[in-house]
């Protein structure tokens, strides 16, 4: 267990390295200074970065002084304002990212799996058609086309939702629903064949025989193991709604992480580019990590000393 | 009494009624009905699943108005007619005008052709990578199956749209950098599937028989190993076009992909985003339409090649 666990950090970490060294190449690689064009006209700006970011420094003095900030958590001061650092808009806009992914999530992991239940137990029937289609078509609306489909029906021409701003319950409705749409669908897809696979397991027969009611076949017996495999893709779900919420809150104009992120993109202010992205991927392979060891604590079946064939 | 009429009637058969026609070894050799190869056989049972077959009518049709829909527009894609801006779908302009007064039935298909060709693209790219790289580690096995492997679960851990997002925003937006942003890690996954089924099929009796006859290494991984391969793989391809698709319009939609006057499903969708408001739907419908039509029809057509290339995980 140790064994593993370590084994997947050293894979962490090195995929950290990876991410950090690939921003640092890229942030160098800009043409020209990056802090040279006419947003950051501003003399005391220009000499705060090329301060911060030792820019009259050899390369290899000024790579090792980034992942020094970035081990600190250091991302530097914005250039199209001024007067905030990159930690400012994170510290933000990530409290509002993170509740709306959380809702996101959970709406879809909890729908997702009820879906793929009502699907596999009623299999070949009206109600596992319906589900399925439902669920491809989940998956190929991309999120946002979904929000402003939604927008475009249920704020504008029907007013039953308020839309912009993260202010009240009603406010969310729309987004997650946008948001969690996606993930939903794949998680339904998933949950159905892997529940279809564990229901002609002979121990299901056995509990049957045995005289549990069905929901308690269900819910104690197979759905346990149906739910593995939906675990193993969390890691990857994650990603999508982090991603997702770029543009989700940049149409429902939520003062979140990707609505600053977006900004940041369209003005070239590269510290928020950078400092952003290296934030989410560390968030991101952070989870990958968790995800994986959930899995193996949770999956006895899992050979922790030798990975077999995939 | 009985008996004996059963006899008589038997008797009343002649022996020289019979003839003795020999075995005719030839004729028991050939095969009744037409041999079914593996892709005709797959075929058929694509046939049967209509949705999939829906799917792939739907992309052929696409496909072709993407090469010839805009030749029978009268209209330029980029050509700016303000005075006629917002028209709702009519005869002259079959899906409308938008806000600068652009055909939208010809931006549709010049969208189509990006769409199409960001996906195809894509999917070639990761193909190739994939398969040389897949098939070298799954053949090879040991220490260099492990390195390679190491190096793959290193990039799968790479956040697929930040790298893109990196990439663009330094590289500048393209159509090339798009295609090259999203293949630089896109190929893993394909990497993976090859190497699963390499490794998987190189222990099987046939490939033994095919190294015993002293076949090469070369001629062993073309013969024996990728075609019977070829399955995964095709599926796999049909699914990684809809998410370049979707990459595509996500990050045009975000600014950084095919830059405005271009049309793309993506740039149209973004352009048509305050036009909502004002109740122009039509300028958002028929790009949001077509983008979820096309990545449900290349869903669909996966789902449907899955089960016919590979009729035993079917459920």
């Amino acid at each position: 267990m140790l064994r593993y666990i370590l084994k997947r950090l050293a894979i962490m970490l090195v995929t950290l390295w990876i991410i950090i060294t690939l921003t640092f190449i890229l942030m160098v690689s800009v043409p020209g200074s990056p802090f040279n064009s006419e947003s950051s006209s501003n003399e005391i700006v220009q000499a705060n970065l090329n301060k911060h970011y030792n820019l009259d420094q050899p390369k290899y003095i000024q790579y090792l002084e980034y992942i020094k900030s970035i081990a600190t958590f250091d991302f530097g001061p914005s250039i199209s304002k001024p007067h905030q650092s990159v930690n400012d808009l994170l510290g933000r806009g990530f409290p509002i990212s993170f509740e709306l992914g959380i809702i996101s999530i959970a709406v879809a992991v909890l729908s997702g799996i009820i879906l793929g239940i009502i699907a596999a137990l009623r299999h070949n029937g009206i109600i596992d058609y319906l589900a399925m289609g439902l669920a491809v078509l989940g998956i190929s609306i991309p999120n946002f086309i979904l929000a402003t489909l939604l927008i475009q029906q249920l704020a504008v021409n029907w007013e039953i939702f308020p839309v912009a701003t993260w202010s009240s319950p009603a406010h969310m409705v729309l987004p997650v629903f946008a948001l969690a749409t996606g993930p939903m669908a794949i998680i339904a897809r998933l949950t159905r064949s892997t529940m279809l696979e564990v229901l002609t397991q002979d121990y299901i027969k056995m509990a049957r025989a045995k005289g549990l009611s069905p929901w308690k076949i269900i819910i104690k017996h197979a759905l346990r193991n149906a739910l593995m495999p939906v675990i193993t893709i969390m890691g990857t779900l994650v990603a999508g709604v982090l991603t997702g919420s770029f543009v989700i809150e940049k149409i429902f104009a939520i003062p979140g992480m990707g609505k600053y992120f977006v900004e940041s993109i369209n003005h070239r202010d590269y510290p928020v580019i950078m400092g952003t992205t290296v934030f989410y991927s560390v968030f991101l392979i952070v989870m990958l990590f968790l995800v994986d060891i959930a899995y193996g604590i949770l999956d006895p079946r899992i050979k922790f000393h030798k990975k077999g064939g995939d | 009494m009985k008996a004996i009429q059963k006899k008589n009637r038997h008797a009343s058969v002649p022996d020289e009624w019979f003839q003795w026609k020999g075995k005719d070894m030839e004729a028991a050799e050939v095969v009744a009905r037409p041999s079914l190869s593996y892709w005709k056989d797959a075929w058929r049972r694509l046939v049967k699943n209509k949705l999939a077959m829906m799917g792939l009518v739907f992309l052929i049709l696409l496909g072709v108005m993407a090469i010839f829909g805009p030749v029978f527009s009268p209209y330029d894609v980029n050509k700016q007619d303000l005075p006629s801006q917002y028209q709702p779908p009519s005869a002259a302009h079959w899906f409308g005008t938008d806000g600068a007064g652009r055909d939208v039935f010809t931006r549709t298909w010049y969208g189509a052709r990006i769409s199409l060709f960001v996906g195809l693209m894509a999917a070639i790219i990761d193909v190739t990578i994939g398969i040389i790289y897949g098939g070298i580690s799954g053949y090879k096995g040991g220490r260099t199956d492990n390195i390679m492997m190491r190096i793959i679960e290193v990039l799968y851990g790479l956040p697929y749209l930040l790298v893109v997002i990196m990439l663009l925003v330094v590289l500048g937006p393209s159509l090339t950098t798009i295609i090259i942003a999203l293949t630089v890690t896109g190929w893993v996954g394909m990497a993976r599937i090859v190497r699963g089924q390499v490794l998987q099929i190189k222990n099987y009796e046939f490939v033994l028989a095919s190294k015993s006859f002293g076949t090469k290494t070369s001629r062993i991984i073309r013969k024996n190993l990728l075609p019977n391969t070829m399955g995964p793989i095709i599926v796999q391809m049909t699914l990684t076009v809809p998410s370049a698709i979707f990459a595509e319009a996500f990050l045009s939609f975000l600014g950084l992909g095919i830059q405005a006057p271009v049309a793309s499903w993506g740039v149209m969708a973004n352009d048509s985003l305050g036009a909502i408001l004002s109740g122009n739907w039509w300028t958002l419908f028929f790009p949001a339409f077509f983008i979820s039509f096309t990545m449900f029809a290349f869903n669909v057509l996966g789902d449907g090649l899955q089960d016919a290339l590979d009729p035993k995980l079917r459920k």
